[in-house]
């Protein structure tokens, strides 16, 4: 099994921006270690002449014309906002 | 009248002749629903009243004497990960239950621009990530050939409502076999087109590398006509490819003589239920009757695709899903105190723990000290897999395989497992790696009835062959007409 600490797990769900409850920081724990343990596997292979794949077709840069076009209107794109005011998003403070 | 029984090929035919409205086709598959999806649950939501109004705008187009498109009255089902326009969109996740999109999908707008009616949004594993539709937030999906076993995933429900003749076709999206293995697992045909070939624009975005949106439907020659539909450039996706897209339906009924199919040694060893192996073996039987010639190939990094999609794939879930805190849609806690708790809080109560448990595996996968370690050897690792492709394409036209080791299987079976489940994917996922196309189609029944699939795998672009020689199967067989008898549990 790969080493995965409790420690580890707070931290990874501290960067994932996703709280745990402690049955499943028990559960992710041993899950987290039996998927690492299996991808350890990699480690047999030499990759040395592989460059990483990062693009499937290649990389390339796509540009377009910088054209003003329509964009959506402020009541369509505050229409799903859990919380609003009259023309924005509401969030708790951010800066005391 | 009856029309749910009809292909779409045939139900666009009538539409045209007249001998069938847009409207009695809707009411079609509408009734059949009403009856079937209580049992089945392929549907997070059936847009009646919009499919019907859809219909009834299309006949009027059909008496003022226009044309209404390839696919002028057919009903369709989307994946409820595609954005619709008005209609819910919900990725069967907590976090998106109230999400009404603003914008159709790229391939959403180019369904409604053939003449299909949108019937409504199809369940799946919350954000595609899943093999049996059991990872839903919503409600598990049942497979209409027997209800105690998985439809597959992610895109279960889609392949439950055309196998259980729900819809005519439908939308799926493949990230590591999500369109193939519920095509096997529910009897139906299931394409998952080179990558760049569909737009991903409107797509909700699982791992942006390797999600490609495709056809579900009861035949090549349905499967065909939708992907005519959906393929195409879109300058709003810009991994969408401008090259010209084939009359796939023109060309499905070439010859397949002296072409060569390899079949994989890694793919026909241990973990393939002799169930499986011998419907497979009897089909290349059946193509090499109609001249096509085998030879045994090697995919020699098989056995490490599973694990470098696991590391590719959360890698990449777990940035494309910080979007989801809970400012600008979707669901937010009511704890939220200060910001850090806003996002936190929001993302435990909306997130299910298949998707946690894949944000946390990509988030480690990418994090300082380990990058190197799991995420870049893995980049590194899915070069190599792509390698064994190009090798094996010099040498044959298509690859023959099983699409999933096993019939479908049990609900519950594999869900306090996740390593098990991802071994599921094992026969699909090297392709979504490599980027190239590949289809499921029915090869025969288990002893207990229930279906099983082939899988083909080609060449980048070449969708083409694969549908040929899959429809030269269907020419010989008659599996793809079967229809599961739905029965209460």
């Amino acid at each position: 099994m790969a080493k995965i600490s409790r420690d580890d797990v707070l931290h990874v769900a501290l960067l994932s921006r996703v709280e745990l409850t402690e049955e499943e920081l028990e559960l992710f724990q041993s899950q987290l270690a039996g998927i690492l343990a299996y991808v350890e596997k990699l480690k047999e292979l030499s990759t040395e002449d592989a460059e990483p794949m990062t693009s499937v077709m290649g990389l390339h840069d796509v540009f377009r014309e910088d054209e003003p076009r329509a964009s959506l209107g402020r009541e369509e794109a505050l229409a799903n906002a859990p919380d609003r005011d009259e023309d924005s998003f509401r969030v708790p403070a951010v800066v005391e | 009248m009856e029309t749910h029984s009809l292909s779409a090929v045939e139900l666009a035919e009538c539409i045209r002749k007249r001998s069938v409205s847009a409207l009695e086709a809707v009411e079609s598959v509408l009734k059949r629903i009403e009856q079937l999806d209580a049992q089945v649950r392929a549907f997070v939501t059936v847009d009646a009243d919009g499919a019907r109004a859809q219909a009834r705008a299309l006949d009027e187009k059909r008496a003022r004497g226009e044309a209404l498109g390839l696919l002028g009255g057919v009903p369709v089902a989307v994946k409820d990960n595609i954005c619709t326009r008005g209609l819910p969109t919900t990725c069967s996740s907590k976090i998106l239950q109230n999400f009404v999109p603003p914008f159709d999908a790229t391939v959403v707008e180019r369904l409604r621009a053939a003449g299909a009616v949108i019937l409504g949004k199809t369940n799946l594993d919350e954000f595609a990530m899943g093999s049996s539709t059991e990872n839903s937030g919503l409600f598990v999906t049942r497979n209409p050939w027997a209800l105690d076993r998985a439809p597959g995933g992610s895109s279960g429900g889609s392949a439950a409502a055309v196998s259980a003749r729900m819809a005519s076709l439908a939308l799926g999206s493949d990230t590591g076999g999500s369109i193939r293995q519920p095509a096997s697992f529910c009897g139906i045909v299931g394409v998952k087109p080179t990558y760049g070939r569909v737009s991903r624009y409107g797509l909700v975005a699982f791992a942006s590398s390797l999600d490609q949106i495709g056809p579900l439907a009861r035949d090549v020659p349905d499967a065909a006509l939708l992907l005519r539909v959906l393929c195409g450039h879109d300058p709003q996706d810009s991994t969408s490819a401008d090259r010209a897209v084939p009359d796939f339906l023109r060309d499905l009924d070439g010859p397949i003589r002296g072409l060569r199919l390899g079949l994989p040694r890694e793919f026909f060893g241990e973990g393939l239920s002799r169930e499986v192996e011998d419907a497979v073996r009897q089909a290349i039987e059946t193509l090499r009757s109609a001249g096509a010639e085998t030879l045994e190939i090697s995919l020699a990094h098989s056995e490490y695709a599973v694990a470098t999609y696991y590391l590719v794939a959360t890698a990449e879930a777990s940035s494309n899903l910080a979007r989801y805190d809970g400012v600008h849609y979707g669901y937010r806690s009511a704890e939220a105190g200060d910001l850090y708790r806003l996002y936190a809080a929001t993302r435990r109560e909306g997130f299910g723990a298949e998707v946690k448990r894949r944000i946390m595996l990509g988030t480690y996968a990418l994090s300082s000290g380990y990058y190197d370690a799991y995420y870049l050897k893995a980049s590194r690792v899915r070069t190599l897999i792509r390698r064994d492709f190009e090798k094996a394409f010099q040498e044959v036209d298509v690859v023959v395989c099983p699409t999933a080791p096993t019939p479908p299987f049990k609900l519950g079976e594999k869900v306090d497992n996740p390593l098990e489940m991802y071994l599921s994917d094992i026969y699909t996922i090297s392709l979504n790696l490599a980027g190239l196309p590949g289809l499921s189609l029915p090869c025969g029944f288990s002893s207990e009835g229930l279906p099983l699939g082939m899988q083909m795998l080609g060449r980048a672009w070449d969708e083409s062959t694969l549908l040929r020689v899959a429809q030269a199967y269907q020419r010989r067989t008659d599996f793809h007409r079967r229809e599961p008898k739905v029965s209460l549990l």
